[in-house]
């Protein structure tokens, strides 16, 4: 247990320009602190805050300097007070200096620890660098960089640090980027990790916020032949972090019993079919295999006789192009072979052939055992991966691969094999390249949205969340356990917290990127056009309709585009009881629900669609062109809504038409209402109205009156 | 290899599995209908040396093979072999031309069973003296093998209702015009008499398939017969691929692919923008094969055990029902999750398919994957249009070099998937990658790790490669090309040895199978001239001249004494010289090991090369009986 033990210290920069991006940095920091009393009960943590108002640090009693850094809390082992001091951080109002801000922060390592505890110690600074740092005393600022970069060093300290920018004109480049020159010193004079993000969404990400210490799945040769070996050690790149196992819960300790566990243990007892009270105890069970109907009993001991041993060893297969290994062949989590770290021979072996691997675009076959006595063999194929960093040897990245009973060779129709209808045509085409091209989540160089080292997993997130009842905003699926896990420890009836607005963005799309190419989108929409069947068993409404509000928007739009509307489509509205409003005969459609006398909803529901039809007509009209069809419809629902006496209905949704579009280039469309004959629907025609004829008559007018 | 107790707990491994099966448990019963006919056993290549690969063996074999990887996928699946146009009859109905192939202990239509499978594999050898061959249908006679076969499949699969089973006759011949040898009235009434059979047929559910055999020097031609005999309409049968592949094997290749019968895992909406949102079908086409679930049987019957399950208390010892609250420890306390609560927190969407917006292809990293991909193609079996607008995306994506980034909200785990558009590739033995779209689960960032960081020496620059030595590894790299790797072209060498004993213990054979591990490296290959040389060059260039013999010369070195071993060595002679001065036998006789502490009990320990850990009562014991006592 103590051996993964480590002290983090972190650094927040609480200053001016940081206050809009706090809350994330409060809720990843908590992460941090929640994640570490589930899994490293025994590790320390320090919070230290710069760009405060006060000052609070030994340093600056001792030696002085170092204003507006508060030490929050000291270093010292994890509890649950820690989760407080990070929900409501004070905001600062002054420009933070990260680099005293460190100094303070490898103080409080050095006091705590001395000399010991080398390599186990980790600095986290979360900063926007956007302000200067002050001249030192003496010498220049990289002097001061590397004067603690060997501290730092000596001491066994790492930093990690965050630098987070979302695009905001008008801060001071040349600050800016003296900053970052300055941080990246570190990154080459000491171990230290700098990382950029822009989204509060990445920052969640970018904290690693649980330690753990990577254990090698191989240690040994990489045989290229059996006279030239490369020393490789093996890690696993990537795997899958789990939600925590749960204990089952048993309430039947007494309650004054202090050392109660209240675990429920699970016993499995094997009885034999003929006598069910007869237990057949351990050593005369016997593995049965099945092969077919037949059941195969092989004792452990034949079995281990027989059954497949490999020898232990990776070897190599052979080189071959890359594009022969598509990339959805990759079956499992990654591993990454490492050369043998301080062995310079293996570092330039494994750099030389990971060069020449990316030069000539190849990828090495290999096969693998990793433990002798492993019962399976791994074929699998090796990338290489260049290192972009000075002090990082390169290193080769590694996907299994399926055998050949690991696959099934599914047959599927060509696409050109499909009829005509089912083909997009040339506009259509230009549409959906158009989507493609527009939706785009690398806006420019070097930037990515939702980069996957940078986007934490929403569940987790939430469940560490509903542990804390503090604050009610949280966290996704692992994340979301954790949330509600410190959630309920301060409040058990606590409800399930809902998702984080910075966490939907993993979930849903980002209306900002989509509300930016609307038309691209709308023009998208407007080319094709959905139906759904109708189903053979009446079910609830299906998934896809989405919320009942967007509903219309999915029945397809388009009342010009009906050119395109393919001939199978036709088939589908000849259903003897009509459902919805289709876009081919809405007049007739709303008439035939109206007229459906099984259940009341009909007649509300086909005043909704009708609604909604005639809005999305209009919405995506193009000069007019929709007009024809809108009153057809208007005329329609008026009559409809007069029979069933639903005038409020109608006359609600007529004003509401007018409100939201009177402003508009769609004001022409009013006009023509009134030479239509299509005003609201008065007491005259039905009792329940509350618009006088007069009134009615007067419409649009009147109405641009009342709501002057 | 247990019973896997933790899959029967309402648990997250138990959507794992749920991953990994397909969801679509229906049965399948399939009769596998064989032309027996003189025309099958004729040369099937226009080779002169091909003589020996006839039609009839390219059907035998491919039946062989799918029975086997039926048996493999522990299947429930039933099947039943036929042979029409036969000299002898061996059915039901007793009708003549027909064999139903069996064997022992088995109905005809049922699992197959290791013995099916063996007997099929042989069953060539002695085809002609026991079953025979003969043109069934044959002008001035009323027979009609064909008419009689499918009466016979259909007889077969009169059981079990076609609501839970899907029944297929899977029909192998490489005649296209059956009734060729006839005219005349006859000719049109048999026609007419079989085409209702096979409707009758398929009114009952059960779904015909053909799988023709064709010479390269004549096509088979689907719409002199068969087309009408399937109910292929106009497009449809251009579709319907006329296997006339070039080789054999690429059409032995074909037919085996062909008769799986496709199973979907699920159909999910695949939401792209502002409600539009279309249906696609999943499948898993890459899942790891595992040797399949064990269960445990009573050594002395060899009957299945019951397993029995119950839940204790661990504070009070009392049985208690099957929890439905769980907890986690937290600050010392305990928090209790009801099962409610837990799935509401892995919700975290409704199940479909979220497009978030697209990215080129170079963003997909090669560490970007956790899980085997999963294919989707479109459906418009219940939102019309869904085809059209998938086809134009996988266009504009494939053109623009673009994947998807989508989040998939299983709820299995809610997850960020690339969607990366596969063009339909096809090789002489017909399709190779299906067109469509791989769903790439995507790690976030709680999954990756930075191993690379772990050994970072903040001093010491890491060496690179010189261009010298990338040269050097270059040459290499175009000696050792594996030109034609193809994915998959292993057998996995474990589970081939697996059910290869399995199927001999279950013949009662003695003799174990031998399998050929193919996943060896071609040590003839590596040791051609030409390679060696290269091999040579390059370890030169990394490692210097006399690499080996410092390696030996470093290697002897910690032999001999690294710092560890010599600590070790020390400890133990202590230990011995220590050791000497008890008498520990006499100590053991009288019960005074006790009295020792556990320092000197070490020592006892530490010079007979015994554990040294556990507790002191394990140590004496270890001590007494390792002392014989």
């Amino acid at each position: 247990m103590a051996r993964n033990k480590e002290a983090v210290v972190l650094l927040l920069d609480v200053g001016p320009s940081m206050h809009s991006v706090l809350p994330e940095v409060e809720r990843v920091c908590s992460m941090l602190v929640q994640k570490k009393l589930i899994f490293g009960k025994s590790d320390e943590v320090g919070f230290v805050l710069f760009g405060t108002d006060d000052t609070y640090n030994e340093l600056q009693k001792e030696v002085g300097g170092y204003e507006h850094i508060v030490v929050l809390r000291n270093i010292g082992v994890v509890d649950g007070n820690a989760v407080g001091f990070l929900q409501n951080l004070p905001r600062g109002n002054f420009p933070g200096d990260f680099i005293d801000a460190i100094v303070v922060g490898i103080d409080l390592l050095i006091k705590k620890f001395g000399p010991t505890n080398k390599g186990k110690q980790r600095i986290c600074l979360i900063t926007d660098a956007k302000y200067p740092i002050k001249e030192p005393y003496e010498g220049t600022k990289e002097d001061q960089v590397n004067t603690i970069s060997q501290m730092m060093q000596t001491h066994g300290i790492r930093l990690d640090c965050i630098v987070i920018r979302e695009k905001l004109p008008g801060a001071d480049l040349r600050v800016m980027e003296e900053n970052d020159s300055l941080l990246d010193q570190f990154s080459r004079k000491a171990i230290a990790k700098i990382v950029h993000v822009d989204s509060p969404t990445s920052l969640l990400g970018a904290l690693k916020t649980r330690n753990i210490s990577p254990v090698t799945v191989f240690r040994g040769d990489l045989e290229l032949s059996s006279t030239m070996k490369i020393k490789v050690w093996v890690y696993k790149k990537t795997s899958e972090e789990k939600f925590p196992t749960l204990k089952k819960y048993s309430g039947k300790a007494h309650s004054s019993d202090k050392f109660a566990t209240y675990e429920v243990k699970v016993d499995y007892e094997y009885k034999s079919m003929e006598d069910p009270d007869k237990v057949v105890p351990p050593e005369q069970r016997i593995r049965g295999y099945r092969y077919g109907p037949q059941v195969v009993p092989i004792s452990s001991a034949e079995w281990e006789a027989v059954k497949f041993k490999p020898e232990k060893g990776v070897k190599l297969l052979g080189f071959t192009d890359a594009s022969n290994i598509l990339r959805h062949y990759y079956m499992k989590d990654v591993y990454i072979f490492i050369p043998e770290p301080g062995n310079q021979k293996a570092i330039v072996a494994v750099s030389a052939i990971a060069r020449a691997m990316k030069d000539m675009n190849k990828s090495a076959i290999l096969r693998c055992v990793w433990r002798q006595g492993q019962g399976n063999v791994v074929i699998g194929v090796l990338r290489p991966n260049i290192s972009s960093v000075d002090n990082i040897p390169d290193s080769f990245y590694f996907n299994v691969l399926p055998f050949v009973e690991d696959v099934r060779e599914f047959q599927f129709p060509s696409f050109r094999s499909f009829p005509s209808s089912w083909q997009p045509n040339e506009q259509q085409q230009e549409a959906a390249d158009n989507l493609v091209k527009m939706l785009d989540l690398t806006p420019s160089e070097g930037e990515e949205v939702l980069q996957p080292d940078y986007t934490p997993n929403p569940v987790l997130e939430v469940s560490y969340c509903f542990t804390q009842t503090v604050s009610p905003t949280c966290y996704d699926k692992i994340r979301r356990f954790y949330h509600f896990l410190d959630l309920k420890s301060k409040q058990p009836d606590a409800d399930v917290p809902p998702l984080d607005r910075n966490l939907r963005g993993i979930t849903e799309p980002d209306p900002a990127v989509f509300s930016c190419h609307k038309s691209v989108i709308d023009n998208f929409h407007k080319n094709f056009e959905l139906k759904e069947k109708p189903k053979k068993k009446k079910s609830s409404k299906r998934a896809w309709r989405g919320k009942p509000s967007a509903s219309s928007e999915e029945e397809g739009v388009d009342g010009e585009a009906s050119g395109f509307q393919s001939s199978n489509l036709m088939k589908d509205s000849s259903n003897i009881n009509v459902e919805k409003i289709g876009n081919l005969n809405p007049v007739q459609d709303f008439e035939a629900m109206m007229a459906r006398r099984d259940s009341s909803k009909w007649v509300s529901k086909a005043i909704k669609e009708m609604q909604n039809h005639v809005s999305d007509l209009l919405e995506n009209s193009y000069e007019g062109d929709a007009y024809s069809k809108a009153i057809e419809c208007l005329l329609a629902l008026r009559k409809g809504c007069i029979l069933e006496q639903e005038p409020k209905e109608f006359n609600r949704f007529l004003l509401g038409l007018y409100e939201k579009w009177k402003d508009t280039d769609l004001a022409n469309f009013f006009e023509l209402l009134s030479s239509k004959n299509i005003t609201l629907i008065s007491q005259k025609e039905a009792p329940d109205s509350n618009v006088t004829e007069e009134d009615a008559k007067n419409f649009p007018v009147k109405a641009e009156l009342k709501s002057q | 290899m247990d019973l896997d107790p933790e899959g029967l707990f309402r648990d997250d491994s138990d959507s794992e599995s749920e991953f990994y099966q397909e969801k679509d448990f229906t049965k399948e019963f399939v009769v596998y209908l064989v032309d027996a006919s003189p025309k099958m056993f004729g040369a099937a290549g226009s080779d002169e040396d091909e003589k020996t690969d006839t039609h009839f063996h390219v059907a035998i074999n491919c039946i062989s093979q799918s029975l086997k990887a039926q048996i493999i996928g522990s299947s429930y699946d039933e099947v039943a072999v036929c042979f029409f146009n036969t000299k002898e009859k061996k059915n039901l109905q007793d009708l003549n031309g027909v064999y139903v192939f069996n064997v022992t202990d088995r109905e005809c239509l049922d699992r197959p069973t290791a013995r099916l499978i063996k007997e099929f594999f042989y069953v060539e050898d002695t085809f002609m003296s026991n079953i025979g061959s003969r043109y069934g249908i044959v002008s001035g006679s009323q027979e009609n093998s064909l008419y009689n076969a499918l009466w016979v499949a259909q007889a077969l699969l009169r059981k079990g209702s076609s609501k839970s089973v899907s029944k297929r006759i899977l029909l192998f011949t490489n005649e296209d015009d059956p009734f060729g040898s006839i005219t005349g009235a006859t000719k049109t009434d048999m026609i007419r008499m079989t085409l209702q059979r096979a409707k009758d047929a398929q009114d009952l559910g059960i779904s015909i398939e053909l799988l023709p055999l064709s010479r390269p020097d004549e096509g088979f031609n689907v719409s002199i017969f068969y087309a009408e005999l399937l109910g292929l309409e106009g497009d449809e049968i251009s579709h319907f691929l006329p296997s006339a592949g070039e080789k054999l094997e690429d059409m032995t290749d074909q037919l085996r692919k062909r008769m799986f019968k496709k199973r979907k895992v699920k159909t999910i909406r695949f939401s792209i923008a502002n409600g539009i949102c279309i249906e696609v079908n999943t499948y898993a086409l890459i899942r790891s094969t595992s040797p399949g679930s064990i269960m445990w049987l009573d050594s002395i019957t060899n009957l299945p055990l019951k397993t029995e399950r119950s839940f204790v208390c661990a504070d009070t010892g009392a049985l208690v029902e099957e929890p439905r609250i769980y907890f986690h420890p937290y600050k010392n306390e305990i928090i209790k999750f009801s099962t409610d609560e837990l799935s509401k927190i892995k919700k975290v969407s409704n199940g479909q398919l979220h497009l978030l917006g697209f990215k080129p292809l170079d963003c997909l990293k090669d560490y970007h994957n956790l899980r085997p991909s999963t294919f989707i193609f479109p459906t418009d079996e219940e939102v019309v249009g869904s085809t059209r607008i998938f086809i134009a995306l996988h266009r504009s994506m494939l053109r623009l070099q673009r994947f998807a980034l989508a989040f998939y909200g299983s709820l299995y785990r809610p997850q960020l998937v690339a969607l990366v558009a596969q063009d339909e590739i096809t090789g002489s033995s017909g399709q190779v990658e299906p067109p469509g779209m791989h769903m790439i689960y995507l790690p976030y960032s709680d999954d990756i790790r930075h191993v690379e960081e772990l050994h970072m020496s903040a001093d010491a620059i890491a060496p690179r490669a010189t261009d010298d030595q990338i040269k050097k590894a270059s040459a290499l790299l175009r000696r050792i090309d594996l030109k034609d790797f193809s994915v998959c072209q292993f057998t996995n060498p474990a589970l081939q040895r697996h059910y290869g004993i399995l199927q001999a213990l279950a013949l009662g054979e003695d003799e174990m199978p031998d399998i050929k591990d193919e996943t060896l490296p071609d040590e003839e290959g590596l040791s051609r001239p030409g390679i060696v040389r290269a091999l040579q060059e390059f370890k030169i260039s990394v490692y210097g001249e006399n690499y080996d013999q410092e390696e030996a010369n470093a290697a002897a070195a910690k032999g001999c004494g690294s710092e560890a071993s010599r600590k070790r060595k020390a400890m133990a002679e202590t230990a011995a010289r220590e050791s000497a001065s008890y008498d520990w036998a006499d100590l053991a006789e009288n019960g005074k090991l006790k009295d020792l502490t556990v320092v000197e009990l070490k020592y006892y320990l530490t010079a007979h090369n015994l554990p040294v850990t556990g507790k002191k009562e394990a140590l004496i014991s270890r001590i007494l009986t390792h002392l014989g006592k």
